[in-house]
This record gives C-alpha cells, structure tokens and sequence, in this order.
C-alpha cells in the first residue's frame, strides 16, 4: 500500500519538475546579461570568436529552442557542460555534493539535538522566565542575518582568539580529521542557528498542546514521572506537526546552504551556485536548480511518509 | 454498627481505606481564585462502592484527582486537608512514593476513553507500562498479563488485540481498555470519574455492569463520579451529593433516595425520569444556575436556588449535622426539608 503509494507520488512528480523547468529557465533567461558578457568588453576577444562560443554553447538560439535542447539533452542523462569552466555540470555537482552533505548534515543533526530538548524545556515551563528568555533567543536567531553572524564569529574565534580557521575545507597539506572539524564548527554552527530557532519553537507548541491532552494525565495516572511522561507519550505526538517544517528544511539545507558556504568559502553546493550566478552559467544553474527542486520534493515526500509512521491512524492508499 | 442499611450490594464494609479530611483546593487563574473544593470530607471502606454526584462544574472530579495530585498544578493547588490512605497522608509523601500509588494501590478510569488513550500507541503497551511500572515483570509476562486482562473485561481475541491502536477500537472497547488497564495492578481504590457519560445507553449499561462483577469479584473499592443518579442507585454502597465545591448530604444509598434531607438532592431526583410515574408529568428541573465558584461565597452555596432558604441560610454557611445514623446533612432546614414540607 505504501509502495504503490510512493509510485502514484512520484510519478506525479514528472509533470512537476516540468513546470518548475520551465519556469526557472524563464527566469534565468530573463535575468539581464549573458554567459559571455564578461568577454564583451575583453578587447582581446574579437566579435567573431564571440559569436563562435555563442554558436558553440546553442546561444545564439531563440530561448524557446534553447529550453528544448536543453529538455532533451536532460531526459537522456546529459546535463550539458558548464559555460565556465567547460566540464560536465553532473560532475561539478557530484563534486560539490560532499561538503554539502557534510556541513548540512552535521548543521541538521545539530539543530535536532539543540531544538527539542529547548523546545520541550520551554513548553513544560510555559510562562516561566526560561520560557520567556528562549523565545527571545529564538526569534533573535530566527532574524539574525547568517552573513553578519558569520563575521563576527571569524571575528571573534579566528582573529581575536585564533582557536578555529576563518574559512575553507580543510588546511592545505593537512585534512586530518581534527583539521576538517576545525574547519566545519563554525559554519555548522551559523547554519543551525536558524533552524534550531524555528524548530524549537514548532516543538514548543507541538509539545504544550499535546501536555493538555487527557492520555497524558493518564500517563501521570500510572506512576510514569515527568520524563518518562515526555519521551513514552508527549514527544512522538509533539512532532507530528512539526515533522513537515523538520523535512522541508531538510530538503533547503542539503540543496546547499548559499550565504553560508560563501562566507566561510565552502567548497559545497551552494558557492557553485554563487558562482555559477556571477557567470550566468545557464547550465550550471539549471543542473543545480533542479536538483534543489528534487531535493525539497523528495523531503516533501518523506514527510508524509514520516506523518505516517508516527501517527498509526494516518494511512494513505 | 447500625442497622438502617438495606441495601444487599454487599456490606463488605472492612477497614477504613481512605480518608478525606477538609480538602480544599484552589485553581489560581487570570481572573481571580476559583474555589473549587471548599472543605470536603469523606471516607471509603474497603470493598465499598462511593458515588460522589453533581452537576457539572460541582467539584466532583477536582476532588477525586485531588487523592492522587492529579489536579494540572498551576494553576490548580490543593490548600489544605488530609488524604490519609491507609494512615497515610498522600499530601505528605514526595513524587516517588506518590507514583508507586498512582496506577498501583490507586488507579483511575478517565471520563472519555476517547482521548484518554496515546492515540499512537498500541493498547498492549499501554497496559504493559503500567504493570511494568509497579511489578517486576518481564516484558513477555507483562503481554501475557495484559491479555488476560483484556480477556477479563470482555474483549475477544485478546491476545491478538495487544497489537492495536486506541483508534481501531469503539468507545466502549476503549472504555473497556481504560478498564482493563486500571484493573492491572490489583488496585485497593479504583476513581472511576465518569466512566460512561461518554458512551452510548446501551454501552454505559454494560461498562457498569462490567465495573459491579469486576468489583465483587475482587473486592476492590470504587469511588463512582456521576451526574446520573439513576446509574448510582446500581451499584453504589454510599452516595455523597456535591455542589459548589460542598458535601451537601451523604448517606447509604437506599436511605438517600428514600429519605433525601437536602432540597439539592430532592431537587436532583426529581429530576429524574420515573417508570412510575404517570404519563405526561414533567421532569422538574432545578430553577437557577450554580454559583460562580470566583472568590468567596457567602452563606450556603445552594441559597438562591432554594425554596427553603431563609435569612440565617444566606448569611452562614451550614455545618453537616447528622439526621439518621451515617446520614449527614449540611443544611439548617434539614428537618423541614426530610419532613416533605413546603414552606
């Protein structure tokens, strides 16, 4: 039943990922300049060889006829070659994928660790001065822009105390494990910030509403203690409604964290991005777009699948 | 002892189990101090059924959760009185010795099986915890007592049933779980707050049945919370009437309905629909709303509801005096009011 359910599922997303496609190499193409701007004023590149490369990469082409070059190369597999460097985009991804998943994992199994003991914490003492305090901390967190909190987190750990390097994979000749942890705490840190922030407070409310709840006093009516209250019966109902904003922000992070990868110069998804957008490298934007779109689309999924398997009377067929 | 009981739902009478003294609870909200218990004193026998009746908002399940500090603290607060259970005062003795009662020597049945079940949870676990919590079971005797538990109050296939959710049961087999669940430590006093106002006729006629065999065959005391005086009559040894957070009469069962000394508790069965009664008699409700339990009231509660009340009612609050024996009366116009007459 699950299983054909998973199929019904991702077959409705072909047409999806269509659409999206399409409205992402509209608006890739509508953004203003081009691939080869940064030769049109080189005056060493003649006009000729420009128009060579244009015809070389399909530019020269009605958008239109472009996209469907585009879509066909993709439904067999080729995602074209990168405008800028010249190598396949699925390498340069593949390439990339590593770090990403590295610092996202870490940054999510983080936030999980840090945001539901503050969540629950805040929601057994509600209205208390911890209460009060986290919920300040949190909306402080949820609005503290990424790129500043980053510089003042080189500022401090790196050029004051020098205890972490400021940014980067890992030290040159070095990548010991001890090194690449040094190097991934700090961006790990700022990229959890947001979402402990906002999961803990789903988690709060989740896990107030459900402390209401008559099977709770039941529990409390059978010896259990206030944690075993919390793990054995309020946690599992607590996260049913937060397990949706838990995927989505699953599916942002893994798809590559952009301001945060840029500031501490992480060699993951997200600065390919960065990169790619300063050369308007269509290719590349795209490869990279769409496996973002997959990436939220496949968390989708899995948190229904997740809704599921903590709630026994939800079913789907 | 005395000899005024009639009743023959056992006179099992034993040894004093529980002991209410003067209980007073508070719940301390936004607008001001509800007092929702205002002093209640009462007993329980071993092996005696107690009905505490009332309507709604009267304090009957405030009291009850009181005995086990169930009361959601804030902003509830129990301010003073005794709960001594078997000589001990339950007000006194910290959080582990208080758990190893609730659900052991003391258990529950929740007023709506409906959301008093973990609706993610399988049942079987759910009786499971609670064994596991009070006898040192391994987790395949725990299953294996938790079927036979389910067996016992009459749901089929036990064994197979363990396996599902709250959900994939009707109210009364849910009913039934609460049960079989408060039943699985061998409880001294099981608080059955409501047990079946959230159930269909059919099914509140078997779950007191089921409660009454259960009880006989164990011997284990009940304290019945209820606004239905019919249901009462059924099963209870001694029935305490609550309004406005009072006793306002207790006594046996048989000498209450026959002899009511309060005008609430006249007023309660008569409301009553009767078989012998004369076709077309209106059922006579109780004219006015209960008081406002928000700050302090003075005189008795019941004053501007009553056809006896007269200055000295709205002016003092009445003690409990003692009309018959183990009949008790908070009211100063008892004897007019027993006596059938109308001022």
């Amino acid at each position: 039943m699950t299983f054909a359910y998973v199929f019904k599922r991702l077959l409705g997303t072909i047409p999806l990922l269509l659409g999206i496609s399409l409205i992402l190499f509209a608006i890739v193409h509508f953004a203003p300049g081009g691939p080869l701007d940064v030769y049109a004023d080189n005056p060493s590149v003649s006009k000729e060889a420009l128009e060579q490369i244009a015809k070389a990469y399909g530019l020269d082409q009605p958008a239109y006829i472009q996209y469907f070059l585009w879509l066909k190369a993709v439904i067999v597999g080729n995602w074209g070659y990168s405008i800028r460097t010249g190598r396949p985009v699925l390498t340069e991804i593949l390439l990339r994928l590593r770090p990403t998943f590295e610092l996202g994992g870490l940054a999510l199994l983080f936030s999980l660790v840090v945001a539901i003991p503050l969540g629950i914490l805040s929601a057994t003492r509600r209205g208390s001065k911890l209460d009060g305090a986290l919920t300040l901390a949190s909306f402080a967190g949820i609005s503290t822009p990424v790129f500043w909190l980053a510089l003042l987190l080189q500022l401090l750990f790196s050029v004051q105390l020098g205890w972490l390097p400021s940014a980067g994979y890992q030290s040159i000749g070095d990548g010991s494990l001890f090194d690449r942890l040094a190097h991934i705490v700090m961006p790990a840190a700022v990229l959890s910030l947001a979402t402990i922030a906002s999961w803990s407070r789903f988690i709060r409310s989740g896990m107030a509403d459900v402390l209401n709840q008559d099977y709770i006093r039941t529990a409390y009516a059978k010896g259990h203690g206030l944690l075993g209250v919390i793990m054995r019966h309020a946690l599992r109902n607590a996260m049913i409604p937060a397990i949706t904003v838990i995927a989505v922000d699953f599916g942002t992070v893994i798809s590559g964290a952009v301001i945060t990868e840029t500031v501490f110069a992480w060699p993951g998804i997200g600065r390919l991005f960065m990169e790619s957008m300063d050369g308007r490298d269509y290719p590349m934007l795209m490869g990279l777009m769409m496996m973002g779109s997959v990436g939220i689309i496949a968390a989708n999924l899995v948190a229904d699948l997740a809704y599921a398997a903590l709630d026994p009377r939800i079913r789907y067929g | 002892m005395e000899t005024t009981s009639l009743h023959t739902t056992g006179s099992k009478q034993g040894k004093r189990l529980l002991e209410v003294r003067n209980l007073e609870t508070k719940f301390y909200t936004a607008d001001g101090v509800v007092n929702a218990l205002n002093g209640i004193s009462y007993s329980v026998d071993e092996g005696e059924c107690l009905a505490i009746v009332g309507e709604s908002g009267s304090g009957k399940t405030v009291g009850v959760l009181s005995i086990l500090r169930l009361i959601q603290s804030p902003p509830g607060r129990i301010v003073g009185g005794e709960i001594l259970f078997k000589g001990t005062d339950l007000l006194k003795i910290d959080d582990k010795e208080l758990r190893t009662i609730r659900g052991g020597a003391i258990s529950v049945i929740f007023q709506d099986p409906m959301t008093s079940l973990n609706p993610v949870m399988r049942v079987g676990a759910q009786i499971t915890e609670n064994i596991r919590e009070h006898e040192n079971l391994t987790s395949r005797q725990a299953r294996q007592k938790a079927a036979d538990l389910l067996g016992m109050v009459g749901i089929p296939t036990p064994a197979k049933r363990l396996d599902d959710y709250p959900h994939q049961f009707s109210g009364g087999m849910r009913q039934r779980v609460m049960i079989a669940m408060a039943l699985s430590c061998s409880p001294q006093l099981i608080i059955a707050d409501e047990p079946t106002t959230a159930l269909d006729v059919t099914i509140q006629a078997q779950i007191v049945e089921l409660i009454k065999s259960l009880q006989a065959e164990l011997g284990t005391a009940v304290i019945w919370i209820s606004h239905d005086l019919g249901v009462v009559a059924r099963l209870a040894d001694n029935v305490a009437v609550m309004y406005a957070g009072h006793i306002v009469e207790k006594a046996p069962v048989d000498e209450l309905y026959a002899r009511p000394a309060h005008p609430y508790t006249i007023g309660l069965l008569n409301s009553l629909p009767r078989l012998d009664a004369r076709i077309k008699t209106k059922l006579k409700a109780i004219g006015g709303l209960p008081p406002n339990l928000l700050g302090m009231l003075q005189g008795c509660a019941f004053a501007p509801r009553c056809m006896f009340a007269t200055q000295i009612c709205r002016e003092q609050a009445p003690p409990a005096i003692e009309v018959a024996p183990r009949h008790q009366v908070a009211c100063w116009h008892s004897e007019l009011v027993s006596a059938g007459e109308r001022p």
